[in-house]
């Protein structure tokens, strides 16, 4: 064998890359070295919502920026996107959302009808969940600045007395659910994009997911953790699940739900449905024993229809991943490296 | 999705796994050349099932892997110029030059567009005639035709804003190369079913007859590659070197004609430098003296680029079978598919990043 | 190498004839598809799609044979 000495690889990149957004590794390196440190807080980030306690109140709060493209989506738009992502945030800590805040960048030149299309498609989103906006802020940016409209959100629910959810709480042993099919916002904003375009029925499965927490909670399933799938799919948040609490899960790829056409689309661009982002979407970690009353509750929910128990929680190889491919060999699942790409090869 | 999943039946893959334990009695090395095929075996973990004495060795088949630092490094020149448009496969944008990749390109400002066609490129470059739009045409001979296609659109519609940086690679070259290494272990090969698809299965009987070798056209489903391996085995046990189509629901004999046609007229063979491999003879193609003016490296003339060794990245040594990915010192610690040191590491399908992806740190999959 | 992805010929159009189109459903995702080099595809065909360019006709018949030896081999356990 040759002498190998390695050059110095490309590590340090100067700039930011969009991969630094894509809710994978790099992404989560970028948290965990530079900007959790920096703000002096490295246990942040680990819950969809960060819990307050303030006199005997307890308050979820959470923050959510949105530059999706294209603003208006087959299934929803970014309006849409920006309170159910915010109210899904919270939802994931058992909170009842009770407010929002709603800050809009505008790019110089945007159509007026644009904007009064999203508000409105805001307050529809924001009535039907039941939450109110009140407060916000308005700014306008240069033409070529802001894609048309970025929406930054922030909201507080209040968190029900001894309900504290997150990946410290899962246990070994755990079932995994996963409440309905998985990649359908991810497929259907990729196929407006430019240079990928194709045809579809799909569309994004944007919702609010705080009724069905609630019910699941009221039918007394005794709920570990919840994490909304966003960016990253599936794969990101078991993988982080895993890590924070230190257990290891296995899942079965049969049994994980993702619809014909999804499918097509990741098979046709080479891309892993487990990464595709999804808008509607949640994991729950409850005991074994109360898996199959978690399922009957989510499927009397007509956004719980497609949801199926995945996976288990075990202890060993912490913090890793594994799939049960369906020809029966194990391998492991990681987190998306940065973008998904497609790829032709 | 149909005549994909039926191709993709556990109970089958399992039961050939057994044909094949009961058929091996001695050790066998057998390469496939082909990306996608990786992808399969790491990713559905078909090495795992085969018996310990059929070894699978993955071999130069990601044009990604095998673009030498040279080529991305000019794209990359391109790519910052500011009247140019670049568009890629996705696949490309990652790979790292001597210092960049095209992903930082576009940090620092560079117009750097993702396509699915080539003749999505051209689109652009119709749509935008104040841009100069470049098409980074890399591949083997699957991909080569849609790259001669935009470029004989280009001239039929005199689109003049267009052109292509060319870096397209032949598979039985690669193959003489590998075969006639002095520490080639190689006793057999997969055939790259998509690449057969176009060139037919002619060019691959004189590598039979010389090295003795068999050689099987194989798809890229776990049933494909399983039943590819028990050919390929089976063959090897009867002492038999010939050319089989496992493939026949894409590949015909004579492959595509109207899409070699069209690679005859719009590229002519050069002798291609492969990461890690060296200068291959006759095995790229470039544009043909006729589409000369399409040729990015003309429109765009660069200074030579200073050469850069691979030194230290293992590539070479994977890419030819000869090491595996967790052989390399800086296999998961300095190179990761996050911050990789080449180009096995950065594509999806390259033997380092299928290893990263899917085994992780260990060698086996976790129970 | 070569991600290529077999799908359903739904209409073809030839008013282009150089640049003859294919709408192919992969299963509920449609994409126009170069056809000029499957010159004999018809509607209702299955083609392999590779970068945006159906590169072969799919045989049916071959598909279908080679289905029936896995069944077999499954079969000889």
């Amino acid at each position: 064998m040759t002498d190998i000495s390695c050059p110095l690889p490309i590590t340090d990149y100067p700039n930011v890359l969009l991969a630094h957004g894509g809710g994978g590794r790099l992404m989560h390196e970028m948290l965990m070295r530079r900007v959790l440190p920096a703000l002096g807080t490295p246990d942040a980030g680990q819950t969809d919502a960060a819990l307050l306690e303030l006199g005997g109140a307890r308050l979820a709060f959470t923050t959510d920026a949105y530059v999706v493209k294209p603003l208006f989506f087959p299934g929803g738009d970014i309006g849409r996107l920006a309170v159910s992502g915010t109210v899904n945030d919270l939802a994931m800590m058992g909170a009842t959302p009770l407010a929002l805040s709603l800050s809009l960048i505008l790019e110089e030149g945007l159509p007026f009808e644009t904007l009064d299309r999203v508000l409105a498609s805001v307050r529809a989103t924001a009535d039907a969940a039941g939450v109110k906006i009140v407060t916000g802020d308005t700014k306008v940016v240069d033409r070529g600045k802001a894609d048309g409209l970025y929406i930054n959100t922030a909201g507080i629910g209040a968190v029900p007395a001894g309900l504290t959810l997150g990946p410290d709480h899962v246990r070994s042993g755990d079932a995994v659910i996963v409440s309905g099919d998985l990649g359908r916002h991810g497929i259907a904003v990729l196929a407006e994009r430019e240079g990928i375009g194709f045809e579809t029925t799909i569309e994004s499965d944007v919702a609010c997911l705080h009724r069905l927490v609630a019910q699941l909670l009221a039918a007394g399933i005794e709920i570990h953790c919840l994490r909304d799938l966003t960016r990253g799919g599936l794969a990101s948040a078991m993988v982080e699940i895993a890590g924070a609490s230190r257990l290891g899960i296995t899942l079965e790829e049969k049994a994980i739900p993702v619809s014909a056409p999804v499918d097509a689309a990741c098979e046709l661009l080479g891309l892993d449905p487990l990464h595709v982002a999804n808008e509607g979407r949640m994991v729950l970690f409850c005991p074994e024993a109360q898996a199959a009353a978690a399922l009957e509750c989510l499927h009397a929910d007509p956004l719980g229809a497609g949801a199926a128990r995945i996976g288990r929680v075990h202890a060993e190889s912490p913090g890793r991943v594994a799939l049960q491919t369906r020809i029966g060999v194990s391998r492991a699942l990681d987190m998306l490296s940065g973008e998904q790409l497609p790829r032709i090869c | 999705m149909k005549y994909v999943e039926e191709f993709r039946d556990g109970d089958a893959v399992r039961a050939y796994a057994e044909q094949i334990r009961a058929l091996v009695t001695r050790p066998w090395q057998i390469m496939e050349i082909c990306g996608g095929q990786t992808h399969t075996i790491v990713k559905y973990g078909i090495d795992e099932l085969l018996p310990p004495e059929v070894t699978l060795v993955h071999g130069p088949g990601c044009p990604v892997c095998v673009t030498p630092i040279a080529a991305i490094d000019r794209a990359l020149a391109i790519a910052a110029r500011p009247e140019v448009t670049f568009c890629s496969f996705g696949d490309m944008l990652r790979v790292p030059g001597s210092r960049k990749n095209l992903q930082m390109i576009r940090a620092e400002g560079g117009d750097v567009r993702m396509v699915y066609s080539p003749l999505d490129a051209l689109a652009i470059a119709e749509a935008n005639p104040q841009r100069e739009v470049v098409f980074f045409a890399i591949g083997f001979e699957t991909t080569a035709p849609t790259a001669a296609m935009a470029a004989w659109q280009a001239r039929r519609r005199g689109i003049r804003n267009f052109s292509l940086l060319v870096s397209q690679v032949r598979v039985p070259p690669a193959i003489e190369a590998l075969m006639d290494a002095p520490d080639n272990r190689i006793q057999g090969f997969l055939a790259a079913g998509h690449v057969c698809t176009i060139m037919g299965t002619d060019e691959y009987l004189p590598l039979a007859a010389r090295y003795r070798i068999p050689l099987v056209v194989t798809g890229f489903e776990p049933l494909d590659l399983m039943q590819g391996i028990h050919r390929c085995v089976k063959q090897l046990e009867e002492g038999r070197h010939e050319v089989e189509n496992q493939y026949a629901r894409s590949v015909r004999p004579e492959g595509n004609p109207a899409a070699k046609r069209m690679l005859g007229e719009v590229f002519h063979v050069v002798d291609r430098e492969w990461r890690g491999l060296g200068v291959i003879p006759s095995s790229g193609l470039a544009l043909a003296d006729a589409y000369a003016d399409l040729d990015a490296e003309r429109r765009f003339p660069m200074d030579a680029l200073p050469a850069t060794d691979d030194h230290g990245c293992m590539s070479g040594l994977v890419l030819r079978g000869v090491a595996k990915p967790r052989e390399c010192p800086a296999f998961g610690t300095r190179c990761t598919p996050e911050h990789p040191l080449g180009a096995t590491m950065v594509s999806s399908e390259g033997a380092c990043a299928a290893y990263f992806s899917y085994r992780g740190l260990n060698q086996k999959a976790p129970a | 190498m070569c991600l290529a992805v077999p799908g359903a010929i739904r209409a073809i159009d030839t008013s282009d004839p150089d640049n003859p189109l294919g709408r192919i459903d992969f299963g509920g995702v449609l994409r126009e598809v170069c056809l000029a080099y499957v010159p004999e595809a018809r509607i209702g065909d299955y083609v392999i799609v590779h970068a945006g360019f159906a590169i072969s006709v799919l045989d049916e018949e071959e598909a279908a044979a080679a289905l029936a030896d896995f069944r077999a081999m499954d079969e000889v356990r």
